[in-house]
């Protein structure tokens, strides 16, 4: 039962990092690397604020920008500086590891009985476990929400057409360049917050906590689609990240359940990935050679 | 009349002081008036998509000028000029959003040109009758799949959208970049009759480039025909009316 219950807490923390890389991934519709660098910075803002005084609210709201903030870098290297997508991330995801150590001055930095979101006075009825799934779900909804909302917007509708069509958005007046920016910005300032929300259960923020996580992202995302299949409206599909992310940490549960040591994860997530990117071709394979006997 | 673009000696050279020096547009002097619909004839390379790039921003000018509306927009941006300027291109798949709804790509060309701000899109029933009404000016069953995304439509369908996504907003210019040409012979002949009569219906201001000579022929109420970077024949009214394929094909033959 705590097992289960904690998956479903970790699967709400990491939801956010999945709902940050939906943006770019599937809708901007490139690999953003930033998050590797972005996640840690988080991790590394939110608990270098706490350790100095500041409110674990503002500690995580000090995370997010400093995620946005990185998007930024990105977003100007790849629009302005026309360096490709991919290595405008890896550039910026490297220069961050530096600026975490600088921001932690150590490699990893514990909040060791100091306040967090998740030990707060106001909660301190409830076990942790259910404190994780209670501030979990309300902060994934007002995200979820927040972000479906944006989606339905004017400025919304022209970042998703961006990513859609960029020649038609920009005959159509729109800045694509602009629009990239914010949804790099948007992007990971979420998963900036992913990072500031993790470090604070976890305890600690660690400067290599940041390698696998667009892996994790993007089994959340994936994992969703593979999942729920079929027509579905964006904000159906910003739900299907957060149910991919939480069934995501079952199966790490299940993995480690059945022996697997916590030094296999990362080839156990990749595994997971490449599987649910594969199912739906293999899938249509599979079923192509039966309707063929048939 | 009113004048909607006038090009000076619009210019432009490519590979400037290279061994592969090219003169593409050279000294253009046009004048377009409101409600002309202009039809661009021209063999390959002649310089027909460098005149609409030049126009529409794409591509800059090495020397001339260019006005759109009145308005010197010869150092202009592609998405400055947007708020005077739709085009129409060629391959369907450039000129609506494949993920969006049809709904949703009329929307989005509602405010071709302005500013998109953080406030709901309006998707309301009420725009929903009016999305359903343009749509159904193309009476090509477009306006039944309002929320079918734009990807799944039939060629014909999507560019019938793209035609109706530049001409929601008025603009002072619209160029057509043989937006007919990827589609069937039946198809093609029905969005160009299409065109026509909503050019004529909401007396757009119109430059078609074709390869179509018949079409060139029949539609559009003056004629261009570009070579080697200039416009090597510009005729109007009876004069078009006038002219035969025949004629057409001598002229080509001769450049």
């Amino acid at each position: 039962m705590g097992m289960i219950l904690s998956a479903i807490g970790q699967g709400f923390l990491w939801a956010p990092l999945g709902i940050g890389l939906f943006l770019t991934f599937r809708i901007l519709d490139f690999p953003d690397m930033t998050v590797e660098g972005t996640f840690p910075l988080g991790a590394a803002v939110a608990v270098t604020s706490i350790s100095n005084g500041v409110s674990p609210i503002m500690a995580t709201l000090f995370g997010t920008l400093a995620g946005a903030l990185a998007g930024l870098v990105t977003g100007l290297l790849y629009t302005k500086g026309k360096v490709p997508i991919l290595l405008a991330g890896i550039l910026t995801m490297t220069a961050i590891y530096s600026i975490n150590l600088r921001i932690m001055g150590q490699s990893n930095r514990s909040l060791l009985n100091l306040p967090t979101l998740f030990h707060t006075p106001l909660l301190g009825f409830l076990p942790n476990n259910l404190s994780v799934i209670l501030i979990g779900a309300v902060l994934i909804t007002i995200i979820v929400t927040l972000v479906a909302l944006f989606l339905k917007t004017e400025l919304g509708q022209a970042f998703i057409a961006t990513g859609d069509n960029a020649n038609m958005s920009r005959s159509l007046g729109i800045n694509t360049d602009a629009m990239t920016i914010m949804g790099l910005m948007l992007a990971n300032g979420l998963i900036g917050l992913g990072g500031a929300l993790v470090a604070q259960n976890n305890g600690f923020s660690d400067v290599n906590m940041g390698v696998g996580t667009i892996v994790v992202a993007l089994a959340s995302i994936i994992i969703g689609e593979v999942v729920f299949s079929g027509d579905m409206s964006l904000t159906d599909r910003l739900i299907t990240v957060v149910f991919g992310s939480i069934i995501y940490r079952f199966v790490l549960v299940l993995v480690l359940a059945i022996g697997f040591d916590a030094d296999d994860l990362k080839l156990v997530s990749a595994v997971i990935l490449g599987l649910a990117l594969m199912l739906p071709n293999l899938g249509q394979r599979l079923n192509l050679r039966l309707k063929e006997r048939n | 009349m009113e004048t909607k673009l006038q090009l000076i000696d619009a210019t432009v050279v490519v590979n400037q002081a290279t061994a592969e020096e090219k003169t593409i547009l050279d000294h253009v002097n046009l004048t377009v008036n409101s409600g002309d619909f202009v039809t661009v004839l021209g063999s390959n390379g002649a310089g027909k998509s460098t005149l609409f790039n030049v126009i529409a921003g794409s591509l800059a000018l090495t020397s001339g000028q260019i006005y759109l509306g009145g308005q010197d927009v010869t150092y202009l941006g592609e998405t400055e000029r947007t708020k005077e300027l739709a085009r129409v291109f060629q391959d369907p798949k450039l000129g609506t959003a494949p993920r969006m709804t049809v709904a949703e790509n009329l929307l989005l060309a509602e405010r071709r040109g302005e500013k998109r701000r953080l406030r709901s899109r309006g998707l309301t029933e009420k725009k929903r009758a009016e999305l359903r009404e343009i749509a159904d000016q193309m009476g090509n069953g477009l306006a039944d799949r309002l929320d079918v995304p734009t990807g799944q439509l039939s060629g014909g369908q999507r560019q019938a959208l793209a035609f109706l996504m530049a001409t929601e907003k008025t603009p002072e210019l619209l160029l057509l970049d043989e937006h007919t040409a990827a589609l069937d012979p039946k198809t093609s002949a029905q969005l160009m009759a299409l065109t026509d009569a909503q050019i004529k219906k909401a007396h757009l201001t119109a430059m078609m480039i074709t390869h179509n000579l018949s079409d060139a022929l029949q539609y559009g109420d003056r004629l261009l025909v570009m070579s080697n970077g200039r416009i090597a024949m510009d005729v109007t009214g009876a004069e078009k009316d006038a002219l035969t394929i025949e004629e057409m094909l001598t002229f080509f033959n001769r450049y």
